[in-house]
């Protein structure tokens, strides 16, 4: 069952098509990655699907709702079906509890809950130890870690990853891989990570897309792209002959 | 030489002793720049966060005049409150020259653009990250508005802490528009002016020190603010 639905996307910056006809489906419970070398468009494309910013033609179906048609108000309502991690997260200057759990008090989730769910979330990531710490001492690897357990505390539908272990060390990457696998396996929360490392894409994904210059090459299983790549520039940059 | 030397002496003197009219110089410095800095954040946070976080026509005029506000000099001030308050101007019938409001008023004409600016610097420089983060999370307007002045939270503290530091270290303004009239309109500033023209050195020393006391517990406040509120991304 499709969750989500890309038709005919197009995004303009100033006279520069950042994004050209973008046509993919993304299944319930599937973990899609989108590859490419840097500029290729893919945080452009993660800002578009979480609503943060609008196309300038095509169509982004969200279950079903055509999101270019929803007013603010009924955006805020979707968007909270999704969470996303950006490659820079930005901590609120406050403690690893409260930044947490700022999604579920926006959302008027009661105290005793709030507990409950964010010091299992921060179990999960493996800072439940620094849950009182300020959220600005943390190092990059921890602040990471704090980043995707506020995403995943409010159990998203969709979990939108942008470069989420770029200038990570292997074993923060780690973490962060296992912990995303583990999601998406167990909660079949739907994953769309947006990565240039092709290795973790082949890692983790159940099927990639190969962004070029704001186009999609070509979409396919990891084994399809990795041993059979369709178009000579997928092939290029699996030999990492462009980056 | 021993003359300064012995000023020294003497303010610490009529300091440890709490000297009657030291001690009311210093209290009515405490309260007039305390009360226009306190109506000055009551108008100049807001403001600031509104300035910093909405884009509207002729804003950069409104942002242009409120960073020029920021340097204004205090004589200037002094002398656009005396001309309202003056009996021929148009405040005259409050009859308010010469009086701890007349002070007031001009030390919160000096405060609020400072609040007002680094309130507005700090709201927008911090603004686009934060507020994208909080969006993504699902906030709605208000609460994004209010997770933003959360962020903003120590630079407006700062804000506040230079305003202080500016209106209780001027002069010119309150010599103006108060007087420096003994036990009534008399600021640890204007009493420093007036008790070294008249040669009582010792009193112009300990008042001197009061203030550079108070200036450095405020910077003390401030560091230790700026500290807190360090960010590391």
């Amino acid at each position: 069952m499709t969750i989500l639905e890309i038709q005919h996307l197009y995004k303009k910056y100033s006279d520069k098509y950042v994004l050209e006809d973008i046509n993919l489906e993304v299944g319930r419970g599937e973990f899609f990655t989108v590859i490419g070398p840097n500029g290729a468009g893919k945080t452009t494309l993660l800002r578009l699907i979480d609503l943060l910013d609008s196309p300038t033609d095509g169509k982004i179906i969200f279950d079903g709702i055509d999101t270019t048609k929803c007013s603010e108000t009924e955006k805020i309502y979707l968007r909270r079906r999704m969470a996303i991690v950006f490659q820079n997260p930005v901590l609120f200057n406050t403690t690893v509890f409260e930044n947490v759990a700022y999604g579920l008090k926006i959302r008027g989730v009661d105290k005793l809950t709030i507990r409950k769910k964010v010091m299992k979330v921060l179990e999960l990531v493996g800072l439940a130890d620094l849950w009182n710490r300020r959220a600005t001492t943390l190092s990059g690897g921890e602040a990471q870690r704090v980043a995707l357990a506020r995403a995943l505390v409010i159990e998203p539908e969709v979990l939108l990853l942008d470069e989420p272990t770029a200038n990570l060390d292997p074993r923060n990457t780690a973490i962060i891989e296992k912990v995303i696998l583990n999601v998406n396996k167990e909660r079949k929360t739907t994953v769309v990570m947006a990565t240039h490392n092709m290795f973790q894409a082949k890692r983790l994904a159940h099927r990639i897309a190969f962004l070029f210059y704001g186009k999609i090459i070509e979409i396919g299983k990891p084994e399809e792209i990795f041993t059979s790549p369709k178009d000579p520039r997928t092939e290029a940059f699996i030999k990492g002959e462009i980056y | 030489m021993n003359e300064i030397i012995e000023g020294f002496f003497k303010a610490f003197q009529l300091i440890l002793s709490l000297d009657p009219e030291v001690l009311n110089i210093t209290l009515l410095s405490l309260r007039v720049s305390g009360t226009a800095v306190i109506l000055g954040s009551i108008v100049g946070l807001p403001s600031g966060a509104l300035l910093g976080l909405y884009d509207f026509k002729g804003k950069q005029l409104v942002v242009n005049f409120v960073n020029t506000m920021m340097g204004l000099p205090p004589v200037v001030v002094g002398l656009f409150v005396f001309l309202l308050l003056s009996r021929s101007g148009p405040l005259g019938l409050l009859d308010l020259l010469y009086t701890p409001l007349a002070m007031i008023i001009a030390q919160f004409i000096l405060a609020t653009p400072i609040i007002t600016g680094i309130t507005m610097a700090a709201v927008s420089s911090i603004d686009r990250t934060v507020r994208e983060t909080a969006i993504s999370l699902g906030a709605t307007e208000g609460q994004l508005i209010w997770t933003v002045l959360k962020e903003t939270r120590m630079s407006m503290l700062s804000g506040i802490i230079v305003a202080f530091g500016r209106v209780i270290s001027e002069v010119g303004a309150i010599m103006i528009v108060g007087g420096n009239i003994r036990w009534y309109t008399r600021a640890l500033t204007t009493a420093i002016v007036l008790e070294t023209r008249r040669g009582e050195f010792a009193l112009a020393i300990a008042l001197g020190l009061i203030l550079i006391l108070l200036a450095f517990i405020i910077n003390m406040m401030l560091t230790y603010l700026q500290r807190k509120g360090e960010r590391i991304y």
